[in-house]
């Protein structure tokens, strides 16, 4: 296929986005019918163009088409297939193609699945969406155009980045992405609500299954990303603080006080401007991700780094797509202002400590993150803040949420007594204690942060248990989903702090130096190197080191780390062996050989107690956010309250009260 | 109303503080090139003044020399373009300029207002040599040796800490290249 038809494919997709972005906008203002109907073949027709483009860049891939840079970049004759289907989104160009394709999936979405909305309130969403697109586009087609060519095209390609040339690579950009683009559609949702003067309790619970599921995909992201980063960069560590992290994190942290704050907005009415400013926050802080982690105006392990245009042409975009959100609000919100009242002891209360508190937390990583912009733009010394202001600031803010999480749950709406919410939840704080100390003692982790890790996490799981004891009773049918997603989630914090808790307080890392027939004593396990051996793989080459690892005098298994070399690029990597388990992970990885004439090589050995927890516990978390989101209430309720807005919706028919 | 335009009131700060930050953005950029301590992959490319002549890396083996990327579509190379002037006048070694992805008349144009800093130039309009040199993107400086081995690589503009720090390397080259 012929690169150009990508570019004619995005020009065309532009035109249609601009299309969508006006006309249609214009009639829902009008109220003519004959112009919105346009909204719903130009949304398919962006999709169609932008699916086009990123199916011509990918046959350029797999066709080894040199002569278009971006492939000849990022890509070369010995790349495997799989490989050579990812590079597509494994460079600046495509990346946004990527995003691009991915917007125009989420508005078709939206069109197919949200037929019940009224068409005025629908075409808005789309229009708004359609703006966003245009941003991308122009950025795309501007600034960084995956099409461009080089004739004539160089015989072979330089290799796709090496770090990227991984199965957990594969995916981890894309689900990002979702979540990153995901947001884009709870940002529409709330901008329609205030373009029609009427944000109520009609776009929040529409916009809730949106808003989970992207959320939920977000948290995958992050989470894959993170296991990506322990056994590829060969550190050791599953989170580093890296801004290019953050900036998945800052959207991650207000997404989630945007999925709470949704709920309380779409049950009781309270706090709709905290949801309309949270929608807009959470989709503005991917797009200030998106800037940072492109700009080079940071400094990261990914180095993503690009040219200061690109990062000045999204830092437009930004202003123009947020600055205008936020006017919008400043204008509008006075209007919107409808909360019920609610006593201090209350569901209310609770969720919107919850709300503070992941707003401040995202609050203070974005301080972090842009702090040597800050200090540098006061004129103090260029400084970044590092891992222990993260550290010590998140331990701060997020023990106090932990200890509330099940309170919030067992809370009634409007008003409800102290005595009542904990009273159930006495005997989970109390085994919770007890278990949690007897856990540590057995485990002989016995240091302050273990114990508390396993405090909080089983007072998470069981407190999230005793809800689902109370909620049962005297109900005949199990749960609805938003309420096992909810759980899922809760407890997944649970084992996700238990993991944190054990893998901060009891990794035991050793660097040594390692010759053939030498053997290390580690925690009762005994690796020994049999050999140093050379190996080859379809684009690079290898030094591998056999260990087989004894438990006493049972040989446990083999575990080969590797230093390779890529051919192409030269690159030098490190593969690290991994043996996971339930309670503890084997990490081995090869540092450098130490001198030449012996065969002797610095070697780093990790045990990492219950390291997979942490992923464990996020994936419960994404798992929840999907369960949630695929509620039938999300979806039938819809009809109903599209055809009598604002009626419904403060309680009764949607058995989410606590029983009695 | 008023309570509601603080959001607004933040974010404007926000962007001015990114803006400040883009400014000087690439100074804080350190990215590590494979190319380091290998062979200048081999390139001859014809000249920005004289088209038809052609000039190849081995040129300018037997003794230390720069290579800088630029181009004048390039907003941070004027911003280095100072420093690159000095840099030329002060190293006492060639200064080559490697015009990337560029115009040949805006680059004339571009060198008529701000002045000419390099001792030789050679012109990659396309990009090809660009992709084997590893360029990550314009302004970028490699030190290569009188072997023709790059030593480093400096990736955004030159400011003052850049340029001195270029210099101490610069001496330390051509006194390696004398000692040989």
């Amino acid at each position: 296929m012929i690169p150009e038809l990508g570019q004619i494919s995005l020009i065309l997709a532009l035109v249609l986005a601009t299309l969508l972005a006006t006309i249609p906008l214009y009639g829902a203002w009008r109220n003519d019918e004959r112009l919105m109907s346009l909204a719903p073949s130009l949304v398919i027709g962006h999709f169609v163009f932008a699916l086009m483009a990123y199916l011509v860049l990918t046959v350029a891939f797999i066709n080894h088409d040199f002569t278009v840079t971006y492939v000849a970049m990022n890509s070369n004759l010995l790349l495997p297939l799989a490989y050579r289907l990812s590079a597509v989104w494994g460079g600046h160009e495509g990346s946004l193609l990527l995003w691009i394709l991915m917007l125009a999936g989420w508005m078709l979405a939206v069109l197919m699945f949200s037929r019940a909305l009224p068409t005025v309130y629908r075409t808005r969403v789309l229009a708004v969406m359609g703006m966003v697109s245009i941003g991308f586009l122009l950025f795309t087609l501007l600034t960084s155009n995956p099409f461009e060519r080089i004739l004539p095209g160089p015989p072979d390609g330089q290799d796709l980045n090496p770090l990227l040339q991984d199965p957990g690579m594969i995916f981890h950009p894309p689900l990002l992405y979702m979540g990153y683009v995901g947001f884009a559609v709870a940002f529409g949702f709330a901008i329609a609500g205030l373009l029609g003067g009427k944000v109520e309790r009609d776009w929040v619970r529409w916009s809730r299954p949106w808003t989970l599921t992207a959320w939920a995909f977000l948290t995958a992201g992050i989470t894959l990303g993170s296991w990506w980063a322990y056994y590829e960069l060969g550190w050791g560590g599953w989170w580093f603080w890296d801004p290019v992290e953050n900036a998945s994190f800052i959207p991650w942290l207000i997404g989630t006080a945007l999925i709470h704050s949704q709920a309380v907005t779409e049950k009781r009415g309270a706090f709709p401007a905290w949801t309309v400013l949270l929608a807009i926050a959470a989709f503005s802080m991917s797009l200030l991700g998106t800037f940072l982690v492109r700009s080079g105006v940071l400094t990261s392990v990914h180095a993503f780094a690009n040219d200061p245009e690109r990062g000045l042409f999204i830092l437009a975009f930004m202003t123009i797509i947020t600055g205008g959100a936020l006017l919008l609000y400043a204008l509008r919100a006075p209007r919107i202002m409808t909360g019920e009242g609610f006593d201090f002891v209350s569901r209310e209360t609770a969720l919107m400590l919850n709300n503070m508190f992941f707003a401040v937390s995202a609050g203070m990583v974005l301080l972090g993150t842009l702090y040597p912009l800050v200090s540098d733009f006061m004129g103090w010394a260029q400084v970044s803040v590092g891992p222990p202001y993260f550290s010590a600031m998140f331990i701060l803010l997020m023990t106090p949420v932990v200890m509330l999480i099940p309170l919030g749950p067992m809370s009634r709406w409007k008003k409800d007594g102290l005595g009542r919410i904990l009273k159930p939840l006495l005997i989970s704080a109390i085994v919770a204690i007890v278990l949690g100390v007897a856990i540590s003692a057995w485990l002989g982790a016995w240091n302050a942060r273990a114990i508390t890790g396993w405090i909080g996490g089983l007072w998470l799981i069981f407190g999230t248990f005793s809800y689902v004891r109370n909620a049962l009773r005297g109900r005949r049918r199990g749960l609805p989903r938003h309420q096992i997603g909810m759980i899922m989630a809760h407890a997944g914090i649970g084992v996700f702090v238990i993991g944190v808790a054990m893998v901060s307080s009891g990794t035991i890392q050793r660097d040594i130096r390692v010759e053939p027939g030498q053997t290390v004593e580690m925690e009762g396990y005994r690796f020994e190197l049999t050999d140093i051996v050379s190996v080859k793989g379809s684009n690079w080459i290898a030094d591998e080191a056999r260990f087989i690892v004894y438990r006493g005098d049972e040989e446990l298994y083999t575990m080969n780390p590797q230093k390779r070399r890529y051919h192409r690029s030269g690159q030098v990597m490190t593969q690290v062996a991994l043996r996971p388990g339930f309670t503890r992970d084997l990490y081995i990885a090869m540092g450098t050989r130490l001198d030449d004439s012996s065969n002797a090589w610095s070697i780093r050995i990790h045990i990492k107690p219950f390291v997979r927890w942490i992923w464990a516990g996020a994936l419960l978390l994404a798992l929840g956010g999907l369960v949630s989101a695929s509620d039938r209430r999300y979806w039938r309720e819809r009809r109903v309250e599209a055809r009598q807005p604002g009626q419904s919706g403060s309680g009764a028919s949607t058995g989410d009260e606590v029983p009695a | 109303m008023i309570r509601m335009l603080v959001p607004l009131a933040i974010f404007v700060g926000l962007v001015i503080m990114l803006v400040a930050g883009l400014d000087t953005a690439e100074e804080r950029k350190l990215v590590a090139s494979p190319l380091i301590d290998k062979p200048v992959p081999t390139f001859s490319l014809p000249g920005l003044f004289e088209p038809d002549v052609v000039r190849r890396d081995a040129d300018f083996l037997g003794q230390p020399w720069i290579l800088n990327v630029w181009g004048s579509w390039c907003w941070a190379c004027r911003v280095e373009h100072p420093f690159v002037e000095r840099l030329g006048r002060e190293a006492g070694i060639p200064l080559v300029g490697f015009n990337w992805k560029d115009e040949r008349s805006d680059a004339l144009e571009w060198i008529d207002r701000y002045g000419d800093a390099w001792t030789t130039h050679v012109v990659d309009f396309e990009g090809r040599s660009a992709i084997d040199l590893g360029v990550y993107g314009a302004p970028e400086t490699f030190l290569i040796d009188h072997l023709g081995t790059i030593r480093y690589k400096h990736i955004g503009p030159i400011d003052q800490t850049i340029f001195d720090d270029l210099m101490r390397r610069i001496m330390a080259l051509r006194s390696e290249a004398e000692a040989s």
